[in-house]
């Protein structure tokens, strides 16, 4: 059994699965009953003045008969009073003591609002606070959530704002919404953050209704755009947490988050750096009870790779991640297909004929046997092939020896270089 | 069971022990991880209601389909230490598949499969899933190494106690080592449960008959508690002429005889009759198909609608090439002059009156007598008790369905406790393989809060 628990920038829990800011998190009922399921911490949903929401909220994307590949939302912040959130929170931490419960908070971009909120929260007992940069649609049209957070001086000035009332852990979450990441991500860590977490939902419409025409989700006939999230949205923010990861500058804790379902995305955004993971679309589709899985996958997983803690993950595939120009233009890989496995679907065929480079060809033996084979001479190693492949086992790429390494900036360098 | 994923049944006259390979292919990996991700995750759901050991069998299909394979394998033989074994013989279809949600929304997931799926990978990879507890000091009997010996023995241990189980035979496991068809239950699957029990430190004392190899009064001497799982014994004569000819077979000894090379070529090309229409002689009904015969007919005194195999061993039966002759009742079997089976001497029936059971009480049709070919027979007509075992130990029974409490399952003397097909009849229980295991499970959790301390059993 190895050990789960983590020291997140100062912020304690029993282990890194942590609820997102959002709709699971929004009461002390659900945060309670979360932690009784397994969760390490909860970042409540966001705290600032009540707004008023929407009816019809939700929608989803689904793929080929699975449902909720993505999510999409165009929900605000609280909607309850801060003083009765305050109280939950107060309630909450003192039946979990050594649960992590964090605060997510969303003021206009005011020193003294800053201030007198942090205050507040950090009175109700919260171990930590998160500042809200990253919310896409309605309250970025106030002035707060994205809008701020899509500008670099307000994310320093606002975080600057909130340490100076703080002494509990100041997380900044993100938003994807942006060119580049690490520069408001920079931007935080100058302003003071103790940590960051990335990402918030990236802008969306999640559909069209075909027979009214209308938008999915509509509020009476009319849409906006929400915020997306779930599976989908994991390659993008793995990079994102990743990029940040990797830039020296941006040395602090990172809290990962998007599309992290069970303990594999967890342990992935853990290997790329992050030090807890917050989850929400997977709870919300399946309910609070899938922790237990994350937690006993994740153990059984550290166990199988002899680690003790979980803490010996984060952050292992790091140095792996670098910028194209470092990747060895010499390594070569080429497909290779087991014809005992293949089921004869012929999809890398045509994969590979009409879209890539026409290296697979469609054979028959002596005996009357169609079959496949890869043309090793003019494989460029692409993997489009073994992805199409619907068989596990068929299609493996094959490393062939291609003489020593060289990367493009390597090239570049060696062509600048004056001939002796 | 599940016909459409059945391998080629051609039977082999060659090489008999290769007709008894598992008839259902396990999941491929492909297989397993499409049919998991179909599973809703149903919260509260009605297969877990459904299945006799509530297994958490939404958990363990989300655990493979994570890859958390190990997990969902602790999952399921958690809930049921015979768990690799239920996977395969459990009716799912009456059980976890049929409470599916999606049965009517599209197909049910296959559980039994998935479950399957996840044990053979610890049997594989021979993990030890299970810790002993540590000693509580008490000492535990246990006779019979069935599903219901076995799993009590398991949840002992992991509380803490000493715990020896006494086993007739030479290996445990009983029903699901001996008694289940090779190709629906390979014996080595019920072997590594055998063995998971073993490695939790409990002694299984093999060939030890109680009443013939130790007396009951050691054993009540000796240990705090003692259960009695010793399951039933063979089956009973009909109770018709001719039955000691040569060739005449008990229904439990002829499928026992198939579990472990080498097989009986005495069937091949043969006729064979079975007598009775539950679930053992629709497998010795198989086994002779398997063993070769030429020509199984079972004969039933009542009609398709009373008997009481399960609809897929029925469908099984009659696709394997099995005839059924209804409303027959066996009046003599008839010998040669050497003494063996020639044929069986039948009388027609028809359906009378309801008896107190509320089943039409079959009634010979005079006059109706013929003779039906055959070369063995084989009786399938219910099990007996071990009634006299059960009295060594003075426990109150009825026709030998040992009477317990059903909450602590308790005998009449408190001390012994009893669980299995030893307290199935007489309108008690069922005589499934998951329900020995749970009632097995539960007595374990009794000895522990009459002998320990009361509340919640806290296994690790």
């Amino acid at each position: 059994m190895a050990d789960l628990s983590v020291n997140f920038a100062g912020i304690k829990a029993p282990n890194p699965f942590w609820l997102a800011s959002a709709p699971p998190t929004n009461s002390g009922y659900q945060v309670q009953r979360a932690f009784e399921a397994g969760w390490g911490g909860a970042v409540w949903k966001t705290l600032g003045d009540p707004i008023i929401n929407t009816s019809s909220r939700f929608a989803a994307t689904h793929f080929n008969g699975q449902r909720v590949a993505g999510f999409n939302n165009i929900e605000l912040i609280t909607d309850r009073p801060l003083d009765v959130n305050l109280k939950e929170i107060y309630e909450t931490k003192k039946r979990f003591p050594n649960h992590a419960v964090i605060a997510s908070l969303m003021v206009e971009p005011k020193q003294d609002k800053w201030h007198e909120i942090v205050k507040k929260a950090e009175a109700a007992g919260v171990d930590g606070l998160e500042l809200n940069f990253g919310c896409p649609h309605g309250m970025a049209e106030r002035g707060m959530g994205a809008a701020s957070g899509q500008v670099p001086e307000l994310v320093e000035k606002q975080t600057m704002w909130a340490k100076e009332a703080a002494n509990t852990p100041v997380i900044v979450k993100l938003t994807p919404n942006i060119t580049d990441i690490t520069a408001t991500a920079w931007a935080a860590v100058q302003g003071g953050a103790d940590a960051i977490s990335m990402i918030n939902t990236i802008n969306s419409l999640a559909g069209v209704d075909l027979d009214s025409w209308n938008t999915v989700p509509n509020v009476a006939g009319k849409g906006a755009h929400g915020g997306y999230c779930g599976p989908a949205v994991k390659p993008i923010a793995l990079n994102m947490v990743a990029e940040c990861a990797r830039n020296p500058e941006i040395n602090v804790p990172i809290s990962g988050i998007g599309g992290i379902s069970n303990w594999r995305d967890a342990a992935e955004f853990i290997l790329m750096g992050a030090g807890s993971v917050q989850v929400c679309t997977a709870a919300m589709h399946h309910g609070f009870s899938i922790v237990e899985d994350m937690i006993d996958g994740l153990n059984n997983y550290l166990d199988e790779k002899q680690l003790a803690s979980v803490e010996e993950l984060i952050g292992r595939t790091v140095p792996r991640y670098s910028d194209w120009g470092n990747l060895d233009l010499n390594y070569k890989i080429v497909a290779k297909i087991d014809t005992n496995t293949c089921i004869n679907c012929n999809k890398c065929h045509i994969a590979c004929e009409d879209t890539a480079h026409q290296c697979i060809d469609m054979l028959t033996s002596p005996d009357g046997n169609k079959y496949l084979q890869v043309r090793e001479e003019d494989c460029v190693g692409c993997n489009l092939c073994s992805i199409v492949c619907p068989v596990d086992g068929a299609i493996d790429m094959i490393e062939i020896p291609n003489g020593p390494p060289m990367t493009w900036n390597e090239r570049q360098a060696a062509i600048r270089q004056p001939i002796a | 069971m599940h016909m459409n994923r059945m391998k080629d049944r051609s039977i082999s006259l060659t090489d008999l022990a290769s007709n008894f390979l598992e008839i259902e292919p396990d999941l491929t990996a492909k297989e397993a991880m499409d049919e998991a991700n179909r599973c809703l995750y149903c919260y509260d759901a009605p297969c877990i209601t459904a299945c006799p050991t509530s297994i958490n069998i939404p958990s363990f299909i989300k655990k493979i389909a994570s890859g958390n394979v190990k997990g969902s394998a602790k999952v399921i033989m958690d809930a049921n230490p015979v768990g690799a074994s239920c996977a395969r013989v459990c009716p799912t279809e009456e059980l976890c598949e049929g409470a599916c949600v999606l049965n009517d929304a599209s197909q049910p997931i296959m559980i039994g499969n998935l479950q399957r799926h996840a044990t053979n990978w610890a049997i594989h990879n021979n993990a030890q899933l299970f810790k002993a507890g540590a000693k509580n000091g008490k000492s535990v009997a246990i006779i019979g190494g069935g599903p219901a010996g076995l799993s009590a023995a398991r949840e002992l241990a992991r509380l803490g106690f000493d715990v020896t189980i006494f086993e007739a035979k030479e290996k445990a496991g009983g029903l699901d080592t001996h008694g289940i068809v090779s190709f629906r239950l390979p014996q080595r699957v019920s072997m590594w449960e055998v063995e998971q029990v073993e490695s939790l430190g409990v002694t299984i004392r093999p060939n030890t008959m109680v009443g013939r190899d130790i007396d009951p009064e050691e054993i009540m001497a000796q240990y705090d508690a003692v259960v009695l799982a010793v399951g039933m014994a063979s089956v009973p004569p009909i109770g018709i002429k001719g039955e000691a000819a040569k060739g005449v077979y008990d229904a439990i000894e002829l499928v026992e005889s198939t579990k472990t090379p080498p097989m009986d070529t005495h069937l091949i090309g043969k006729k064979v009759v079975i007598i009775g229409a539950g679930n053992t002689a629709i497998d010795a009904a198989t086994c002779s198909v398997r063993l070769g015969a030429a020509d199984v007919k079972m004969l039933y005194r009542r009609t398709e609608a009373e008997m009481t195999a399960y609809e897929f061993e029925y469908e099984f039966a009659k696709q394997e090439g099995v005839e059924f002759r209804w409303l027959t009742s066996p009046v003599s079997v008839l010998a040669d002059e050497d003494g063996a089976v020639k044929g069986v001497e039948c009388i027609r029936m028809e359906l009378g009156a309801a008896d107190e059971s509320g089943r039409r009480r079959p009634v010979p049709i005079e006059g109706s007598e013929f003779v039906m070919e055959a070369d063995a027979v084989v009786r399938a007509i219910g099990q007996t008790r071990y009634v006299s075992l059960i009295e060594s130990f003075g426990l109150t029974h009825r026709w030998g369905t040992v009477k317990v409490d059903l909450t602590t399952f308790q005998t009449s003397n408190p001390k012994v406790y009893a669980a299995g097909d030893v307290i199935f009849g007489d309108g008690q229980g069922d005589a499934m393989v998951v329900t020995a295991a749970e009632q097995g499970k539960q007595t374990a959790y009794s000895i522990y809060e009459q002998l320990v301390g009361s509340g919640m059993a806290q296994t690790s």
